[in-house]
């Protein structure tokens, strides 16, 4: 090739002024999971965003439709895998709904004491992947990440004693809970909420501190109050934005109104909110778990036999809507029954998937860099997306 | 705005009798889709948008719900609508509700059902190319596809 043609390909540049399509993911590491986003860019700055989700779609409604109500809890728990512990309790809560089952006391403060063991355990996830995604400025990046993994540990190993499984229970049945707990459980779950108590003040002081931390957040990813209602976020992201919605308080369900908590409320909408109002969960969280396991009642933890057939839950002919507060936000049940053994129609309502939903409203305007920060505060799990 | 207040207002506007579920159940001919729930948005203040979907009645169509809140109130209002048999058409409520877009996506992928003026009707769980509907009763659970390309 002459040398002139070689340098007239070369000089055909970018000007600055030019929308560039940029693809990331699927694989990307801050996704957590398998999720794409097409990106159209103006030179380093985001002005659209197309969010292409679905591949880790096992179609779990249809599933719920083919399984039993006795076969899926099990199944529910692989929707949000992070916190199996909360889809479960959606599921059996609508099955309850619609059957008019009652729950003994006792299987009500264990369902709670899971659920906020389990809320540790994801937000410790949060904290320490999203600080992973931003990276070098946070002390070599990983130091949080392994800091809150080694707590979540030791959640996991509370369940490990109680259910034998790590991450996909099959804790909850229709009617109750499958497990009681072991000699001994209930202390070191004590032990585990005071250690992991204390380590919330380190995190807090390598991170409030922290003026790349604060950059990085704050500002960042507002969502506003009329938005956040608009897209039906809910969770943590609604009350970082000035809206003091929790259904644990709106609506309590289990036992959730025997104990006393406070439910964290931050204005600004941006990504320092989110993390300010799970920062509190946190200890919220502790405080109810001690409470329940101080006013933890005797009795039975199921009003149903134990599991003999697949058929042996019978659903009237009716309908329900069962939600609970998860983790990540509002998890619901939407379900249908004809009166056989398994539900004529199931939907999930999963907090990610909503919660997802504001990502095009809100990136544009940032810099691609944010976009990590961006998502890792919005804190999705790609099994409750795509379910 | 208690319940009572909105059921009242409902009989007034629409002359529908809401039918108490835990919230407010209506049911609407899918004409008046998007006009009920301009109504709800902007005075019964359900500026929360929690979910649509659908059931799929067999041969008596399908049933399309939509859960909106008033999260102050708090007051929930469920639509639903029925589509006639063989019909899949329903107004979008995209222009009142932003989370409106993915969950009639969804809805559209998994039933079929289509938005009439949702700006961006595509597939958002499956991909492009999927044959069928999968929530659809007809949909065979063990229907075979290619799964490599």
């Amino acid at each position: 090739m002459p040398e002139t043609q070689a340098r007239q390909v070369v000089e055909v540049g970018y000007g600055g002024n030019e929308r560039l399509m940029m693809n990331m993911g699927p694989q990307h590491p801050s996704s957590h999971g398998v999720f794409r986003m097409i990106l159209t860019l103006e030179g380093e700055t985001v002005v659209a965003v197309d969010a292409v989700i679905g591949y880790l779609h096992r179609c779990h409604e249809k599933l719920g439709e083919t399984l039993t109500y006795v076969q899926y809890p099990s199944i529910a728990s692989k929707t949000d895998y992070v916190a199996a512990m909360t889809a479960e309790l959606a599921y059996v809560s609508a099955v309850e709904q619609v059957a008019k089952i009652e729950v003994p006391r006792r299987a009500q403060y264990l369902r709670v004491i899971v659920a906020e063991l389990q809320r540790i355990a994801s937000h410790c996830l949060w904290l320490g992947t999203w600080c992973m995604d931003m990276g070098g400025a946070l002390g070599g990046g990983a130091t949080v990440f392994l800091y809150c993994i080694r707590e979540r540990e030791m959640v996991l190993d509370r369940f490990e004693e109680l259910t034998g499984a790590r991450l996909l229970y099959g804790f909850h049945q229709v009617g109750g809970t499958r497990y009681d707990v072991p000699p001994g459980w209930d202390k070191k779950v004590r032990e585990t909420v005071d250690v992991i108590e204390a380590r919330l003040d380190e995190y807090e002081a390598m991170l409030d501190a922290n003026a790349f931390f604060r950059v990085r957040t704050q500002g960042v990813g507002v969502i506003s109050r009329e938005l956040a209602q608009s897209v039906g976020v809910s969770g943590p992201l609604i009350r970082g934005s000035g809206i003091g919605y929790d259904l644990r308080r709106a609506e309590p369900y289990s036992s959730y109104g025997d104990f006393d908590f406070v439910v964290p409320v931050e204005t600004e909408g941006d990504c320092y909110a989110r993390y300010l109002v799970r920062m509190v969960e946190f200890r919220q969280s502790i405080r109810i778990v001690r409470q329940a396991l101080d006013g933890l009642p005797q009795g039975p933890i199921s009003s149903r036999p134990g599991v003999k057939s697949v058929g042996q839950v019978r659903v009237p002919k009716g309908e329900g809507y069962a939600r609970v507060e998860g983790a990540r936000g509002e998890v619901g049940c939407y379900l249908v029954s004809d009166g056989g053994p398994k539900p004529y129609r199931l939907k999930w309502r999963g907090a990610s998937f909503s919660n997802l939903a504001v990502l095009p409203h809100i990136v544009p305007g940032h810099k691609v860099a944010d976009v990590v920060a961006i998502m890792g505060s919005v804190d999705p799990v790609f099994g409750e997306v795509d379910r | 705005m208690t319940a009572a207040d909105a059921s009242a207002r409902i009989r007034d506007r629409f002359g529908i009798d809401a039918v108490a579920d835990g919230g407010l159940g209506v049911t609407l001919p899918s004409q008046r889709w998007e006009e009920f729930a301009r109504f709800a948005r902007d005075e019964l203040g359900c500026r929360y948008f929690n979910w649509l979907s659908a059931v799929d009645w067999k041969d008596q169509g399908f049933e399309v719900l939509c859960r909106l809140e008033n999260l102050e109130a708090p007051l929930v209002v469920t639509m639903r609508t029925r589509l006639g048999a063989g019909e899949a058409r329903c107004p979008t409520l995209t222009g009142l509700y932003r989370g409106a877009d993915w969950m009639e996506r969804e809805c559209y992928d998994m039933f079929g059902v289509v938005f009439e003026g949702h700006p961006d009707l595509r597939r958002i769980l499956l991909s492009d190319d999927w044959e069928g509907h999968p929530l659809r009763k007809d949909y065979a659970v063990d229907t075979a596809f290619t799964p490599y390309r």
